[in-house]
């Protein structure tokens, strides 16, 4: 059963505090920026959605790192080069649709 | 080397291999969702009729689903350790505590999506509303699978005890569990927290 | 209304042979090649044994020749729809409205495509896969041999549904893709576009499981020494085509279960009104169309590769370049996939990057053709039929590659753009690439599976019908291409002046139809002859240089009595250096063997499927349920199986290898 890492249970535990704090984070900073905008007054609202990515990535590796055990070992990278490479193609599909639609979009209007 | 040795030994690469198939399949799993998230990245502003998710979001629902399922993630992991001690009992208990979780979080989705429908805003109301029913529903479509699954493995590991495909398959249900967390992050954090701006 | 429960949506004019005489007659002969074949079956008490050896098998050698039967047989489909058409256009000019009604021809086309990609190519693939790759690795088996028989019953119920379109309802209308919004509810109220959506689908998981189940097998079962680096280029090659299975099948599903979404449930993801999107089903679709060209020809590329080498009797030149001009090929087809849709609009930035990315990927394909070439340069060519399909497509495929490059510039796409330019392109390259690659591994590795050759002459006329066919068939087609006749057309004036040549390409047809049937009368005519040309040396070419020509013809079903140990990339062509300089072959030790049993279990999942496919097609939700039970309780009972396996004895083996050596099989 070692093929993801060994699980451990302060993996666990340490999975479970970090992706609680990361999503609490992303919630209280959409909750600031709904009700209580005076907090995050120097925030645009790009901003806001870097943030939000940027925590939803972040709790990303942590899932995989804590969760999966996903790993660079030499036995490990079997499961990691994949995992990259779908990654890369996910980014590609999703980005490149945007880019593609959003142009469609802009021409069909203009 | 004896017998058992070589046997364990062969055990174990045909467990790596075929856990890695089902490592696989996930990373398949991924490429529907993401082309889901482009349909809803594309379509989430073509509302027909003006109603959008930043109409309907209850944020603190919202935030009780995704704490039930990381919490669910935790629990499984529970099993897992258990299951390495072959503490068949203990890995019950926490399948079942898992399945409780998992079924509350389908059964918020659930309720989510009848108030919608009840008030006119199902998913063939408009373009925006029919990729975010499709995203959340797809997503609620493979948990609700999952525990399907758990009580077929609840099943077995009472006419199988802890035996070597039993772990096998827990293994993988384990990743499907875990996978189905991580892309529930993302539908949190896109669908609903940037959606509700 | 009890009707309506019973039969969904069908009814008397589900079934167009009750009043259409055309459909009336092949009907008739489904029917009567049906029973006669059910008849031979029956009269030759062979039912057990297609059962128990071939339906229930999970022997990767015989799922590949079943997957090679359906390929021919979806060929044969294929090519009929391919006849009617060119007959059609070589006559329905001016006054003349030729034989087949517009919704008939469109159903034609529309097969045409769908067969061709997804049941012909498709399954010849992994044919080819299933027969050489396990034995290219040293391995007993695939890594999932059960997963392996769904797969195939899984495609083979995909072809049965449009087979069954052709006798209960019709067929889509709407091109090979089915765009939006021709194919929504609104323009297509009738089953066709249905059809098409749960063959593919149900095709396309079949196709997901195949591409893990072969990965797995390549990453993880490798014989011991075989680095990735002593891989066998056709390796190299099937795994990143399973690469791009796994990441662009899902897409494809996604896409068409969008589709599906807006047909059953009236959604309104690609429709016209309600803020749907149909320019997002065809970005979807092409983000998988674009892989999928080079899942198909990648390990049409790899059987260049081995067949070069073995007929040249010479090591494969540049191996390296070779595996990183496919591993780039799989990068960068991901992103090329606008180039099929630069006329939707999307503006010059957009179109130059994906005009540009399109281009690079002609130059490893370049690299590819020259290392061909130079492995033909100072060997030893023996014209054998493998290596006259291979030189077939150096050719022929180098003139499709530039028209395609042609074609990424997006103005010159503008002009020809849904021309018969682009048929005549697209055929260029599939026919002369992926088609000819196929046949080619199919005769190469035929002695390996069956025991005996293919007739040699029977073959060489058959290539040369199907490659003077092919040049016939459709150089006219580039021509009137540019001369700005649009694919698809039912029919066309005469002052176009485009009939000549359509009638040349109806020519071609023919010859093309001819080399399909010395084809078939070469398999015969081998199988009648099957003693004579008995293949007994295990080297079927002489030439062998990789782990499948080291055991005997036809494989035993265990493939290696004693896994091989590999320390080149051509331990056969080592091993038969060492025995010419007079070394002494270790006698062999046998062991027992560990061997996975057969299960029916995949063939019921299918059926099941089938019937899941079935009901949605028709709105028939009784069956659609017990589809579904079935399918669920089918693989969950398999799961409470624990006697799934068993080991073939020592004695055994050693007296099947022995009875190699004296000939006796």
């Amino acid at each position: 059963m070692s093929t993801h890492g060994l699980k451990t249970l302060p993996a666990y535990v340490t999975g479970l505090i970090l992706s609680l704090l990361l999503t609490l984070a992303a919630f209280g900073l959409i909750a600031a920026h709904l009700y209580k905008p005076e907090y995050i007054q120097n925030m645009s609202v790009a901003a806001i959605y870097i943030t939000i990515a940027v925590l939803a990535l972040i709790q990303l590796i942590v899932q995989v790192a804590c969760f999966l055990r996903l790993n660079a070992s030499a036995e490990g990278k079997w499961e990691l080069m994949p995992f990259i490479f779908t990654l890369l193609i996910v980014a590609i599909l999703v980005s490149g649709s945007l880019w593609i639609m959003y142009n469609l979009n802009y021409n069909m209007m203009h | 080397m004896s017998t058992h040795e070589h046997h364990d030994h062969h055990q174990q690469e045909t467990d790596s291999r075929l856990v890695f198939g089902f490592w696989l399949y996930i990373m398949s799993d991924c490429l529907i969702f993401a082309s889901l998230f482009a349909a809803f990245a594309v379509l989430h502003n073509a509302t027909f009729d003006g109603f959008s998710v930043k109409q309907f979001t209850d944020l603190p629902y919202v935030l009780t689903e995704t704490l039930f399922l990381l919490a669910s993630s935790f629990t499984y992991g529970m099993a897992i350790l258990s299951l390495y001690k072959n503490n068949r009992n203990k890995v019950i208990t926490w399948l079942i505590i898992t399945f409780l979780l998992g079924l509350c979080f389908v059964a918020l989705e659930v309720n989510e999506f009848t108030h919608l429908i009840g008030e006119g805003h199902g998913p063939d109301s408009s373009a925006a509303m029919s990729s975010f029913f499709t995203l959340v529903g797809t997503h609620g479509f493979h948990v609700s699978m999952g525990l399907f699954w758990m009580l077929v493995m609840i099943i077995q590991l009472f006419v199988f005890n802890t035996s070597d495909a039993v772990k096998r398959r827990l293994t993988y249900l384990g990743l499907f569990w875990a996978f189905l967390d991580i892309v529930w992050i993302f539908v949190f954090s896109i669908v609903y927290l940037m959606g509700a701006i | 209304m009890f009707e309506k429960l019973l039969f969904g949506n069908l009814n008397y004019e589900a079934f167009p042979f009750l009043y259409n005489p055309i459909i009336t007659g092949a009907t008739i002969f489904t029917i009567l090649v049906g029973l006669i074949i059910l008849g031979v079956v029956t009269y030759n008490k062979l039912w057990v044994y297609i059962w128990k050896e071939w339906i229930t098998t999970i022997d990767h050698k015989k799922i590949g020749v079943m997957y090679m039967i359906l390929a021919f047989i979806m060929l044969f489909r294929g090519f009929c729809d391919a006849a009617l058409m060119r007959s059609q256009q070589a006559i329905a000019v001016g006054h003349s409205a030729g034989y087949l009604p517009p919704e008939h021809y469109d159903q034609i086309f529309t097969a045409h495509g769908v067969i061709m990609i997804f049941f012909m190519a498709m399954p010849f693939m992994f044919g080819l896969f299933n027969l050489a790759v396990p034995l290219q690795i040293g391995a007993r088996d695939v890594a999932y041999p059960y997963l392996n028989s769904l797969s195939f019953w899984l495609t083979a119920v995909g072809a049965g549904l449009v087979m069954i379109s052709l006798y209960v309802g019709e067929f889509a209308k709407t091109g090979w893709l089915a765009y939006p919004p021709l194919s929504g509810i609104v323009y297509s109220p009738g089953v066709g576009v249905d059809y098409y959506i749960w063959a593919v689908q149900i095709s396309g998981v079949g196709s997901l499981l195949s591409g893990i189940n072969f990965l797995v097998t390549i990453f993880k079962m490798r014989a011991p020494g075989m680095t990735l680096f002593k891989m066998p280029v056709f390796i190299w090659t099937v795994l990143c085509s399973c690469v791009l299975i796994i990441l662009a099948f899902p897409v494809l599903t996604a896409t068409l279960a969008l589709l599906f979404l807006d047909r059953f449930f009236g959604m309104h993801f690609f429709t016209m009104a309600f803020g749907g999107n149909a320019m997002m089903y065809i970005n979807l679709i092409w983000i998988w169309g674009h892989p999928e060209v080079y899942i198909l020809v990648l390990p049409a590329f790899g059987v260049f590769s081995e067949v070069v080498a073995n007929f040249c009797r010479k090591a494969l030149f540049g191996y390296h370049t070779m595996v990183w001009a496919t591993l780039s090929i799989t990068v960068l087809s991901f992103v090329v996939w606008l180039h099929h849709f630069f006329t939707m609009g999307a503006g010059a930035n957009v179109n130059a990057f994906f005009g540009i990315a399109t281009m690079i990927i002609a130059i490893p394909t370049g690299v590819k053709v020259f290392n061909w070439i130079f492995t033909m340069h100072h060997g030893r060519v023996h014209f054998a039929t493998p290596m006259l399909w291979t030189m077939g497509f150096i050719t022929t495929f180098a003139i499709g590659g530039m028209t395609g490059v042609l074609m990424s510039i997006p103005p010159v796409d503008f002009q020809v753009h849904n021309s018969l330019f682009l048929v005549a392109h697209f055929h260029n390259v599939i026919i002369g690439g992926v088609v000819f690659g196929y046949f080619a591994g199919f005769i190469y590795w035929f002695p390996k599976i069956f025991g005996y050759k293919l007739d040699e002459k029977l073959g060489k006329f058959a290539f040369w019908f199907w490659l003077v066919g092919f040049y016939v068939a459709f150089m006219p087609l580039y021509v009137v291409g540019l001369m700005g006749m649009t694919r698809r057309l039912n029919h066309y004036g005469e002052a176009t002046g485009w009939h000549p040549y359509l009638v040349v390409a109806a020519g071609g047809a023919v010859l093309i139809g001819i080399g399909i049937f010395f084809q078939f009368l070469q398999f015969y005519v081998s199988y009648k002859n099957r003693v004579k040309n008995r293949e007994q040396t295990g080297d079927a070419w002489e030439g062998g240089r990789t782990l499948e020509w080291s055991i005997p013809s036809p494989a035993p079903f265990y493939n290696f009595a004693v896994i091989p140990s590999v320390d080149t990339l051509y331990p056969f062509w080592q091993q038969k250096q060492k025995i010419a300089a007079g070394e002494k072959p270790v006698a062999p030790h046998y062991q027992d063997i560990h061997m996975p049993k057969n299960t029916a279990t995949g063939f019921w999942i299918a059926m099941f499927g089938g019937c899941v496919c079935f009901g949605l097609i028709w709105h028939i939700y009784w069956l659609i349920a017990v589809g579904l039970i079935g399918v669920f309780a089918a693989t969950i009972m398999r799961t409470f199986d624990t006697k799934i396996d068993y080991y073939v004895k020592a004695d055994e083996v050693t007296r099947t290898e022995n009875s190699y050596l004296k000939g006796a099989v």
